[in-house]
């Protein structure tokens, strides 16, 4: 019988045991402190620096890059955590090539812009390992507020209020805190533990307490805590998955890639974890490209991704695309699902048809490509479950699926904010995004509870 | 192909290129290795006065700046003259000479400010056959404090008195190594050539503390928690020392005097410009302590491109061909009106440019225009200053373009004269003379 990556079916164990390490090594390791003078170095200290308008946080980078050249590495943290208070988990996550690094001027110098990810990771490791904190609650205002979620949009509002000296109650349907960071983002750009360490340095400022365990509408009600807070901030992200559409979805070995990388961020023991020999996994994005590069650290010979638009359409930006090339994935591109071939309820193959744009709507051309896949995931975006929400009193607004909030947070119900992937507003749905809507939320908030932020 | 062959005081050398007073001519070893690598000349690490060996300090007698990337540029030493034993130093200055005659060997001196003492240590220097001496009147520190080096350089009438002794006590050329720790470099240049000598070097280096250690308390380099002040030295050093080259150069008074040019020199370039201001070799130190002898490959075959890129086809074609254009501020063409032009499509706007004139020059460039970030001059603010050009970090993206004549200059509402006019003839200078001359 064919041993490792040729073995068919989804099974553990393809690889040598030490491989496993070593492919979910960190993707970028951490600059050691000479290194990250040099690379400081290279920043210009522009002038309202255009990496600092890109930042959805708009921390204020040249500044803390400065801090880094002059050897204040904490004093670089504090700049950081000022405008991020989760600085070190987007030091990690952040398509810096489409925020950031893209609008370096170093960027349209020489197309090498500044590593401003690499470097805020720097500083914030060293401020996070020497459990370095840089701010003190303010007195308890006796104020009561309670967070649905404890992903980064929750985390930064808890933060953001807890330092005035409200008492913050986040309530997280799962056993860890952390939301994607913990289950969601791909493992070789989080290593070793970090998103829980981070969790623990955020929430060491005090007046934080997370319940785990307690999902909305099913454990508690957004009409009690309406009832029983001074405000409430929803940030449960998106737990919906997109169906494919296509014949025969319900067979084995289809599966949701979301699912599949949260499984794959908890287990204790790579090796143990099975995956197909011939992996397809349908969509464009971040999902996409994580699930197709873990699944091709995990020992799967052949892994493709399957777009149904260009390379151009695609949301993994071009970094990511590149990212899932070198580890051996193939993309293709106008392909869309149409039907899964299974055996004994089994997955075998996949049946795909070519797309083409017709003006602007794509539609299929007819031709039938064939792909044999013994595992087929599913990243064609997700979605959110508005259910949990209601059954309870008065209902919030919704728009395109999500929660709709104005400019500061405020969704359509008193003394209900929101934010985060669960609502609908100009921010990418990134976990930096995230942060700046929770701390926006919180200083809302804030404000709505002081009169004008005087206790 | 260029000829570089150099001709010193009559000191002949293949190159101009010579390693200075310092380790790396401190023994026979290390210039036997200096001259493999092709260097032109040596002078010998300073000899002191037959007796007791000189003493160095036993921890750390360097210091230095770096920038970011570690790259040294500039170095601070607290080491003394030589501390070998003066009979070996002779006997391997004689068989140095002795098998690289084509190669120049100067011996540098430093003993006390008497002249028995010169008169003892002339003969046995001259007796190695070497093609010189040079006078370390430069030494900043241990030496100076003793009524040595830098002591006697900083005092016109000994260095002239010192010159005298050593002219008339041997047949061999001498040149005086200036220090630059003084107010007016032509002064003891000066000294120097009434004292009768043949050349002037410098500069020597330049007393300095590299930095200070903000947990001890202790300047750099640290000696069990005290500093010294040390000489300073490498690429930092280099405008210093132009400077007083071309001062010298171009005074009435030492007009013509040889000058060796010494600080930074590092690269072909560097040795360029230093023989342009009026060198007419050059020595270096720091550049080798550096990187090792192998540099000089790079001087020696960067000069003769440059030299052939140009048409010079011997050194003679290019010393002292910059030294003309040294003036005095007062002399400077007050007619000759630049203004700062920025070439757009090299613009990576960064903004430099704009927050360095904004928040400390002239307000003469632009950050957005109808609501996009955009730099550009504002010719009618600028006073062609060069500022900006200085804090751009891409190359030839700023100009400074010069009006023609006949233009208008938008900040004064003036045309650009077409004559040259200075200081001395300027309106608002009260020494000028009262009735413009028609
Ligand atoms: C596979 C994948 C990879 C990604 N990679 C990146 C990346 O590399 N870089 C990047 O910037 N972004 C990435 N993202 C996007 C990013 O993770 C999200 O935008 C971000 O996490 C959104 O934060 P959030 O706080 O709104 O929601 P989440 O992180 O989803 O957190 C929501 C939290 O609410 C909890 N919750 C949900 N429903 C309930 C309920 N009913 N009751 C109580 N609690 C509930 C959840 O358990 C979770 O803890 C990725 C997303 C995915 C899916
Ligand atoms: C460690 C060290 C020791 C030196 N010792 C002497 C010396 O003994 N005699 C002397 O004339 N100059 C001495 N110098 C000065 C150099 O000869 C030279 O003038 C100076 O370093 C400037 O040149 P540079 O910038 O190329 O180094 C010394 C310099 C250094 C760095
Ligand atoms: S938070 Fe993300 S986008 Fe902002 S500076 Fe840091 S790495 Fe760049």
């Amino acid at each position: 019988m064919a041993e490792g990556q040729f073995r068919d079916g989804i099974v553990a164990g393809r690889l040598p045991s030490a491989d496993y390490e070593q492919n979910f090594a960190d993707l970028h390791p951490p600059l050691d402190r000479h290194e990250a003078l040099v690379e400081a170095d290279r920043c210009y200290f522009c002038y309202d620096a255009p990496c600092m308008q890109a930042c959805p946080t708009q921390i204020d980078i040249p500044l803390f890059i400065r801090q880094i050249a002059t050897g204040n590495p904490l004093g670089s943290a504090k700049t950081i955590f000022d405008q991020n208070i989760l600085g070190g988990m987007c030091a990690r996550v952040c398509p810096t090539e489409t925020l950031c690094e893209e609008a370096c001027v170093r960027e349209a110098a020489e197309g090498k812009p500044v590593q401003i990810g690499r470097l805020q990771r720097y500083a914030t490791d060293v401020a996070m390992e020497q459990g370095r904190q840089f701010y003190q609650r303010a007195a308890p205002t006796g104020k009561k507020i309670a967070i649905v979620g404890a992903g980064p949009a929750g985390l930064a509002c808890a933060h953001g209020l807890a330092v005035h000296g409200h008492d913050v109650t986040i309530y997280e349907a799962r056993p860890k805190p952390g939301g994607l960071n913990e289950y969601g983002i791909a493992a070789y750009k989080t290593p070793g533990g970090f998103a829980q360490a981070e969790v623990d340095y955020v929430t060491a400022i005090g007046g934080i307490d997370i319940e785990y365990g307690k999902a909305l509408g099913r454990d508690i009600h957004l009409a009690e805590l309406i009832a029983n807070f001074d405000a409430v901030f929803l940030g449960m992200g998106l737990a919906g998955v997109n169906a494919l559409r296509a014949e025969g979805e319900d067979a084995e070995g289809v599966e949701n890639a979301v699912e599949f990388i949260a499984t794959l961020r908890q287990a204790s023991d790579l090796s143990s974890l099975p995956v197909g020999r011939r992996v397809v996994v349908i969509g464009g994005g971040m999902t996409a490209v994580d699930a197709a590069v873990q699944s091709k650290l995990l020992g799967a010979e052949e892994v493709t991704i399957c777009y149904r638009r260009g390379p151009e359409h695609m949301n993994a930006s071009e970094y990511e695309q590149d990212l899932a090339a070198a580890n051996g994935v193939a993309i293709r591109h106008w392909l869309q699902p149409k039907r899964v071939v299974s055996e004994g309820g089994k997955v075998v193959a996949i049946e795909l048809e070519y797309t083409a744009l017709d003006g602007d709507r794509l539609k299929g051309t007819g031709e039938i490509l064939r792909l044999p896949a013994d595992q087929v995931f599913k990243a064609i975006g997700q979605s959110f479950e508005p259910s949990v929400l209601n059954g309870s009193g008065p209902s919030i607004a919704l728009e395109n699926g999500r929660i709709r909030i104005d400019a500061e947070g405020r969704t359509s119900l008193d003394k209900v904010w929101a934010g985060g992937d669960c609502v609908v507003d100009a921010r990418e749905d990134l976990t930096v995004s995230a942060v700046a809507a929770g701390r926006d939320a919180a200083q809302s908030i804030h404000r709505s509870l002081t009169s004008n932020g005087r206790a | 192909m260029a000829d570089i062959r150099n001709d010193f005081v009559g000191i002949k050398s293949p190159n101009p290129f010579w390693l200075a007073s310092a380790p790396p001519t401190d023994k026979a070893y290390n210039v036997e290795r200096a001259f493999k690598a092709g260097w032109g000349g040596v002078v010998w690490k300073t000899l002191g006065e037959e007796g007791p060996p000189i003493v160095n300090v036993n921890g750390p007698r360097y210091g230095a700046i770096w920038g970011a990337d570690r790259r040294l540029l500039g170095l601070n030493n607290i080491e003394l003259i030589t501390d070998r034993d003066l009979q070996t130093n002779l006997r391997e200055i004689k068989q140095i000479k002795r098998d690289w005659p084509d190669r120049a060997v100067v011996v540098s001196i430093m003993v006390p400010c008497e002249e028995a003492a010169w008169k003892a240590i002339l003969p046995v220097v001259e007796e190695t056959g070497a093609d010189g001496i040079e006078l370390n009147f430069g030494c900043p520190h241990g030496m100076s404090e003793r009524g040595m080096g830098s002591a006697v350089g900083q005092v016109p009438e000994y260095i002239e008195m010192v010159a005298r002794w050593c002219k008339q006590n041997t047949r061999m050329p001498v040149i005086v190594k200036l220090t630059p720790n003084i107010t007016d470099i032509r002064y003891p240049a000066r000294a120097a050539k009434k004292g009768g000598a043949d050349a002037v070097s410098l500069i020597n280096t330049v007393s300095s503390i590299t930095s200070v250690d903000l947990d001890s308390f202790s300047p750099e380099p640290s000696i069990d928690g005290k500093g010294s002040h040390g000489g300073y030295c490498g690429p930092a050093v280099k405008p210093i020392a132009l400077n007083m080259v071309a001062e010298i150069a171009r005074d009435p008074e030492t007009a013509g005097l040889p000058i060796s040019g010494i600080g930074g020199v590092t690269t072909w370039r560097d040795a360029a410009e230093f023989m342009a201001l009026g060198a007419g070799n050059v020595q270096v130190c720091t550049a080798a302590m550096t990187y090792g002898f192998k540099i000089v490959q790079e001087m020696i075959e960067g000069l003769k491109n440059w030299m052939d890129e140009k048409g010079h086809a011997r050194l003679d074609d290019i010393v002292g061909r910059a030294t003309p254009n040294v003036t005095d501020w007062q002399y400077l063409n007050l007619n000759y009106v630049t203004k700062a032009r920025i070439n757009q499509d090299l613009c990576i706007k960064c903004g430099r440019c704009h927050i360095a004139c904004e928040d400390t020059s002239h307000q003469a460039i632009t950050s957005t225009v109808n609501g996009v970030r955009h730099f550009e001059v504002i010719e009618a603010e600028c006073v062609g200053c060069n500022l900006c050009v200085n804090v751009c970090p891409v190359e030839d993206c700023i100009d400074m373009v010069a009006l023609a004549a006949g233009t208008l200059d938008q900040r004064t509402g003036r045309k650009v004269e077409p004559t040259y006019a200075n200081w001395t003839t300027h309106p608002n200078n009260p020494m000028a003379p009262k009735v413009a001359a028609e």
